[in-house]
């Protein structure tokens, strides 16, 4: 079979997460049938699942963090009651040390100043469920991402996350549920059906605590008439401006109103299980408006928890949710300004198939667009860290240095600016402080390769025959293997993609 | 690396700060700034990206339907973290006090029941209307800042500048050449590294090859520890660093004189809080930063203008959840020792239930245009005409707000 490395470099970056080092043969088995290489990843069962031991349900991670919540009430109000008593964080756990930080030594002696006052007595606080969880959740995916054959089904896992985002920051729950969001909100329906993972995502306690819809309550529910709360509009609106329609994508302020009152009640349960159990999705029927409502000129009876899962199915099935997703999908895999042909074949495939997300992914992977765009895009702050981690056939077993690096290059893992999720395209990543700062990081981590990598070999890893002739030679043009290294980070071979 | 770590690992909403400010200025000193009549004018525009709530802001004490509306969360005019009162009518949150100090002192103005020609509820829409200058959303990659500063005559590359965040705000993007810096701790990339970069940049990719340029000379500048990202702090303290950097190099004689600064983080949709509670905390978090400016920029302060402006407004009515939803006529902040302050400029539209915008929110008056025009105009000296068409097109109804500045 005739080899084609640039089809290589498109199948390996355009649609994954780069080349891994080694001995992977990444660019010399995609070189041979580029297509069928990203293809045959669709083709495994279960692609996208992640279970891993020690990956806990939502539920089960719900009812941690409700214990430890509570631990740490009990902790501090115990300390309040004890004067001079003083609350203190309990060191911690192995996995969340650094691995830089200098290990205790036999060698460390502790002398004793008899006339140094006594530290004031402690009283322990638990350790923390929430960021030790978020970190194993970080490094679970980040280790996915990083062994993963070609990776294009983990960056469809990247896409619809960043799609429906929640974002850590919001709070104790979303950081707890960052991961677990992911791992049965999206990855399960990355290659099924659009509607399921709208379903999914919008029931799931993550969203529904991001988008605060946990406290909206039914102005004449049960609740509604003896409480004091009320509707909160804030996901009714993003699931039709951002998760399905688009903005411009025909509703109105009173369809956001009504699609509010159509999921009251929808929420989680807490601690006390009242509704349900603790940590899962729960329908309050109390907090729920009563009676039918209109939304884009339909009326839903009241069904209860039936009345949103109708609305929902409609969303996802509405012409302008067909256009919205087929844009954003070749924004993201294929250039900026995606052609409209390109355009017009993936919204077709969308709407014919019922919003089958395998059917879309295919339907781009046969499109001759695909392969011909030039490589224009530049990797996101993500994609170019995992690439590198990659590429270095560096397995992490810490996410740490990841925090770090998502942060400074404006991506942190999970924590986007808003419900929009992080940009996507060259006008915010190519600019002129980002650059600067991937070179810098670039620097940072070619400073620690032992001196037996030879970035000239590496360079035919990442792009094989396709490497310019430029590139070639300012790798073996360089003064150090670092520097080398360096440089065949930030080549264009490496960055764009 | 650590300590980008541990900023992240912090609370939560310092984190959503520090990744979502951005700070970006014009890379070229006006050419006007040294001539004759001494004048060496100063312009920063900052965008709170999210919605803020300008009657929890400056609040309407005066209109009988305002406490009603804003329940729960409503400013008063006595008792405990009492409003600050501006006037007879407007009181000040009190987690401004340096701001209603510069209004004291004439340095300082608001304008109410302000909104953008955008009448729909998109944070991203109605930010892309505020940052464009365009009457309606997606029409344009580049900022209505970036047009005016092509408006003036260019004199010599500012040698500092700063940007927090490795984005530029839409505001600020466009043909004009910009400027930015992040403060990170991240040792630099070798010279000789960067150079050898550049060169392949040059020959295979030519915009990768502008961007690092850039980047590359902007890091040079921006040195003196004050500007690093310090450990341990919160919101406030995240604000009050950012503008601290800007104003560091602002103040240079050779420094940015045009710059845009964005923070995230206003869209308060549940448990906003009144005088104290989360939008408390954020627009602490802005007043240390116009503070910051004052002193950092010196006797330059003296011919700055700051316009502090955002997407839209939100609910008069609180929801459910102690919070307010998306909604339209808002504030705008001026500050800067340039303007002619101690007054709050406002048609005052009302908030008795005829008078709301869609029965929601506060009604429009003022079109945030004429704001930003009378600003431009006044401060920087750009036409009514290049105002008019090429900053904010067809805006040419939109008349320059006057006598703001002087």
């Amino acid at each position: 079979m005739a080899r084609d490395p640039q089809g290589a470099l498109i199948a390996l970056n355009r649609f994954g997460f780069g080349a891994r080092g080694g001995a992977s043969g990444d660019i010399v088995n995609a070189a041979s049938d580029p297509r069928g290489f990203v293809k045959a990843e669709l083709a495994r069962p279960n692609a996208a699942l992640l279970e891993l031991p020690g990956l806990q349900s939502t539920t089960e991670l719900g009812q941690a963090m409700f214990a430890y919540q509570l631990e740490v009430k009990t902790a501090r109000e115990a300390a309040l009651k004890t004067p001079g008593l003083v609350p203190v964080e309990a060191p911690p756990a192995a996995m969340d040390r650094k691995p830089e930080a200098p290990a205790m030594t036999g060698n460390t002696t502790m002398t004793v100043q008899p006339d140094a006052p006594k530290p004031p007595p402690a009283v322990a606080l638990p350790p923390n469920v929430v960021q030790k969880t978020y970190r194993a959740e970080a490094l679970a995916r980040i280790q996915r991402a990083t062994i993963t054959e070609g990776g294009f089904v983990e960056r469809l896992v990247v896409f619809w996350s960043n799609h429906f985002c929640i974002s850590a920051s919001k709070g104790d729950p979303a950081r707890m549920w960052a991961g677990s969001f992911e791992r049965e909100a999206i990855r399960p329906y990355v290659l099924g059906k659009f509607a399921d993972m709208l379903k999914a995502v919008e029931q799931h306690p993550a969203m529904l605590f991001f988008l605060d819809n946990q406290q909206s309550i039914g102005p004449n529910s049960k609740a509604g008439e003896r409480g004091k709360r009320g509707l909160n509009e804030n996901l009714a609106r993003e699931i039709m401006e951002l998760h399905t329609l688009g903005v411009g994508g025909g509703y109105t302020q009173a369809d956001v109103t009504s699609l509010a009152r159509i999921i009251t009640g929808w929420t989680f349960a807490g601690r006390e299980g009242k509704i349900g159990t603790p940590g899962s999705f729960a329908f309050n029927a109390n907090a729920h408006e009563p009676g039918p409502q209109q939304l884009l000129g339909k009326t839903y009876d009241d069904t209860g928890v039936a009345q949103g899962e109708a609305a929902l199915a409609d969303l996802a099935r509405h012409p302008s949710a067909a256009t919205f997703i087929a844009r954003k999908f070749a924004q993201h895999f294929v250039a900026d300004a995606p052609p409209p042909a390109l355009l017009a074949r993936l919204e077709g495939v969308f709407k014919k198939t019922d919003g089958d997300l395998k059917a879309l992914a295919l339907a781009l992977l046969d499109s001759s667009e695909a392969w011909q765009m030039p490589m224009a895009k530049l990797r996101t702050p993500y994609e170019y860290l995992i690439s590198t981690g990659r590429l270095l056939a560096r397995i992490p077993e810490d996410p740490g240095r990841y925090f770090a690096g998502l942060q400074t290059l404006g991506q942190p893992l999970w924590t986007p600016p808003g419900p929009n999720g992080f940009p996507d395209g060259n006008a915010a990543w190519a600019v002129p402080e980002g650059m600067k700062l991937r070179l810098d990081l670039a620097a940072q981590v070619s400073s620690r390769i032992p001196d037996s990598i030879d970035p000239r070999e590496m360079l035919d890893v990442v792009a094989g025959e396709a490497a310019s002739s430029e590139t070639r030679q300012t790798i073996a043009r360089a003064e150090t293997r670092q520097q080398a290294l360096t440089l065949l980070l930030m080549s264009p071979e490496f960055q764009r993609r | 690396m650590d300590c980008c770590e541990s900023r992240m690992l912090g609370p939560t909403r310092r984190s959503l700060l520090l990744s979502g400010a951005a700070f970006a200025a014009w890379a070229y000193l006006p050419k006007f700034a040294r001539a004759a009549d001494a004048r060496d004018p100063r312009l920063i525009v900052v965008i709170l990206r999210g919605a803020l709530d300008g009657l929890a802001t400056v609040a309407p004490l005066g209109d009988p339907d305002y406490a009603g509306l804003h329940g729960s969360i409503a400013l008063a005019k006595d008792g405990p973290n009492a409003a600050i009162a501006l006037d007879s009518f407007f009181g000040m949150h009190p987690a401004m006090p340096e701001f209603a100090r510069m209004y004291g002192d004439k340095k300082a103005a608001v304008v109410h029941a302000v909104a953008t020609s955008y009448r729909e509820r998109s944070h991203f829409d109605g930010q892309d209307v505020l940052e464009s200058g365009y009457a309606g959303p997606g029409r344009v990659q580049s900022g209505w800042l970036n047009r005016a500063i092509e408006a003036l005559p260019r004199g010599e590359r500012v040698s500092s500048g700063l940007a927090i965040g490795p984005t530029t705000p839409l505001v600020l993007r466009g043909a004009a050449p910009t400027v930015g810096w992040a403060p990170v701790n991240l040792p630099n990339a070798a010279d000789d590294t960067a150079m050898r970069l550049m060169q392949l940049y040059q020959d295979r990719d030519p915009a990768l090859a502008t961007a690092l340029s850039q980047g590359l000379k902007l890091d040079k500048i921006a040195v003196g520890d004050e500007m690093k990202p310090k450990g341990g702090g919160n919101a406030v303290a995240a604000m009050r660093q950012v503008a601290r950097g800007a104003a560091k190099l602002m103040a240079a004689d050779d420094g940015p004189r045009i710059a845009a600064l964005a923070f995230d983080g206003w869209d308060t949709h549940a448990q906003e809080g009144g005088p104290v509670g989360r939008l408390a905390q954020l627009l602490g978090g802005l007043d240390g930063a116009l503070a910051e400016f004052e002193s950092g920029l010196g006797p330059h302060w003296r011919d700055t203008v700051v316009v502090v402006a955002t997407e839209f407004g939100r609910t008069a009515k609180i929801n459910g959840t102690a919070g307010t939803d998306h909604g339209t006529g808002t504030i705008a902040l001026l500050a800067g020792g340039a303007i002619k302050g101690g007054r709050v400029i406002a048609d005052w539209p009302g908030l008795a239930n005829g008078k709301l915008y869609e029965s929601r929110d506060l009604a429009p008056t003022t079109d945030l245009r004429a704001i930003f025009k009378g600003v431009l105009h006044d401060h920087l000296g750009i036409s009514e005409r290049a105002l008019a068409e090429q900053v904010f097109p067809d805006s040419a109804l939109v008349k320059p707000a006057k006598g703001l500045v002087g």
